[in-house]
């Protein structure tokens, strides 16, 4: 059966999923809590994860190529919706929030076995997650999910072909770029470069309002969020010493002053 | 009882990369505080060789597996190979680099040995027995320290901050079979393609130019290619630059790009956005060029000058170039 504008599924339509999280924008200047058991979460504006806009842009692409659907599924509290709000609004059909206290602040592992509890439960040929989240900035999520449920995965994927059942992904590693082949279902971690990210449309705004998005807590996949890794601490950046400013009106001159510095007060060449 | 400080030492084609050292030595360190040795695991093909070496960086005892599987690297075929000793073993404490390679392997570790990881640790500490790993999140706007509820207690480390520090240890080879199902390797290296510009990788550098904004267009990044020639150094952008199409996304510095921690990093024509000076604040010094007295970067620079980068930068170069010449 078929309805509200689904088109009918064909044999070759491929199963897609794309992990977003919720962190705060680039620009916020982060503060820490007094005791330093976290940051200080007022005023913090909330955006979709840079490197996850990646995986949807990318996951959009693919449906759009192949045929098929985009499922989002997100870790986070009730602001999160929003993010899945977002991705539905770019063009994913629908989404899945994972929403239990015990995962607020979670670790990669905890986490991703979050994650593999909803998407054992969904067919899936390819996932895409962000390669890391810009807020812990860990890049895990996505090798330890794919472990999880027993698939291969790339990470730090710049170029994508999908083609035969199989993945063609290409990824810079340090002074080389490195073609990976593998089979599906698999797990990619997209990197800034796999392509521009959409911006969702009025129309597509509208219609994201009415997609289904199904929320869960942890009893409800049976899962118990047990933290490997555990931020104990959490403390501001070092301080650094005032600078010196090198005065003058002769550019030639300052530049001397500055190599001798460089190489008498701060010895670095 | 889990017991004893493993590192993976990381090979390319052949030979350790430096982080291996560095990762060697914060194991000896760790390891002579618990009064006990460093182990390490070496993956690849035709490696069997490779062993003593480590132990000039402080290793006792090298694992090695050497398989044809294991050459190029593979994330399955490493993982495989890593996880069985460690799960034969059972160290306390297990360090990787934390490069692509390392990354990668490590993440994937997690998920097979269901324990915690610490990623891009910028200091380690033991507290009560038990490892404390430093690290920058928010791309270095604030630290957490990580302590691990399970075994083995996992960090990678940032390359370029752990010093190496020699001391002879036996380095004694053990061999093992990495027991791989060829059945379960899923991914193939179909291609490498090296770069052969001979750039310095940004994550490694000693030495770092970067320009941003204030550089005006592709065609001026020759000037910081020639300082970071006498330097040594690597070039780097700021988003802006990345973004405008200038330079290439593998150079991007902050936030949605690198975090670095050279000896230096100057930075020329860069304003300083919040999420830029979250991803090289770490580095020892920091020199910034730009016309802006006003500019947030001057907050962070040791060495500030205000003025026209490109009456300043050639300058600098040509002051270089006469006193290491």
């Amino acid at each position: 059966m078929q309805g509200g504008g689904l088109r009918p599924r064909k044999e070759a339509d491929v199963n897609i999923i794309a992990c977003v999280k919720q962190v705060p924008d680039t620009e916020t200047l982060i503060k820490v809590k007094p005791d330093g058991s976290g940051i200080i979460e007022d005023g913090i504006k909330w955006v979709m994860n840079p490197y996850d806009e990646f995986g949807v842009e990318e996951a959009l692409r693919l449906k759009e190529k192949l045929g098929g659907d985009v499922t989002i599924v997100c870790v986070g509290p009730a602001r999160a919706m929003e993010t899945i709000r977002t991705a539905l609004a770019m063009g994913a059909e629908k989404g899945v929030q994972i929403d239990d206290p015990s995962l607020y602040g979670a670790d990669a592992y905890a986490t991703a076995a979050a994650l593999a509890a909803v998407i054992k439960g969904l067919p899936h040929d390819i996932i895409f997650c962000g390669q890391r989240a810009i807020d812990g900035d860990a890049g895990q999520v996505g090798s330890i999910l794919a472990e999880l449920l027993g698939i291969p995965s790339v990470t730090l994927v710049t170029k994508l072909e999908i083609a035969d059942k199989k993945a063609k992904a290409v990824k810079a590693i340090e002074g080389a770029t490195v073609t990976i082949e593998t089979s599906l279902p698999c797990v990619i971690t997209a990197q800034k470069g796999l392509n521009e990210p959409r911006y969702a449309s009025l129309p597509g705004i509208m219609k994201a309002k009415k997609k289904p998005v199904d929320v869960k807590n942890a009893a409800a996949l049976g899962i118990t969020a047990e933290p490997k890794a555990k931020v104990a601490k959490t403390i501001p950046p070092p301080a650094r010493p005032p600078g010196k400013i090198i005065e003058g009106d002769d550019p030639a001159l300052k530049a001397q002053t500055l190599v001798k510095l460089l190489r008498e007060e701060a010895k670095v060449i | 009882m889990a017991k004893g400080v493993w590192i993976v030492a990381e090979l390319r084609d052949g030979a350790y990369r430096k982080v291996s050292f560095e990762i060697a030595s914060a194991a000896r360190k760790l390891a002579d505080q618990l009064g006990d040795e460093v182990c390490a695991v070496v993956c690849g093909s035709g490696v069997e060789g490779k062993a003593a070496e480590l132990g000039k960086y402080g290793v006792d005892r090298v694992y090695v597996a050497d398989n044809p599987a294991l050459e190029p690297y593979t994330t399955d075929a490493h993982a495989a190979a890593v996880a069985k000793i460690v799960k034969e073993k059972d160290p306390a404490i297990l360090l990787l680099a934390a490069s692509v390679q390392g990354k990668d392997l490590s993440a994937r570790l997690v998920g097979k040995l269901a324990t915690g990881l610490a990623t891009d640790c910028t200091d380690l500490k033991i507290d009560g027995g038990k490892l404390v790993a430093v690290r920058p999140m928010y791309a270095g706007k604030c630290f957490g320290e990580v302590v691990t509820s399970s075994f083995p207690q996992m960090a990678t480390l940032r390359p370029n901050v752990f010093a190496i520090v020699e001391s002879a240890k036996a380095g004694a080879a053990e061999k093992y079979d990495p027991g791989l199902d060829p059945a379960q390797l899923k991914t193939k290296v179909a291609d490498i393609q090296k770069d052969v510009s001979g750039k310095i990788e940004l994550t490694e550098a000693n030495i770092i130019v970067s320009g941003g904004r204030g550089m005006k267009g592709p065609e001026n990044f020759p000037i910081l290619e020639e300082l970071a020639k006498v330097l040594g150094a690597a070039v780097g952008a700021s988003r802006a630059a990345v973004d405008a199409g200038w330079r290439p996304q593998v150079d991007q510095v902050g936030q949605t790009g690198k975090t670095v921690s050279p000896n230096l990093y100057i930075a020329c024509g860069i304003s300083g956005a919040i999420q830029h000076l979250a991803g090289m604040s770490s580095s020892k010094f920091i020199v910034a060029v730009n016309k802006d007295p006003e500019a947030p970067i001057f907050q962070r620079a040791d060495y500030g000058i205000v003025d026209d980068l490109f009456k300043v930068v050639p300058e600098v170069t040509a002051a270089a170039k006469k006193l290491l010449a």
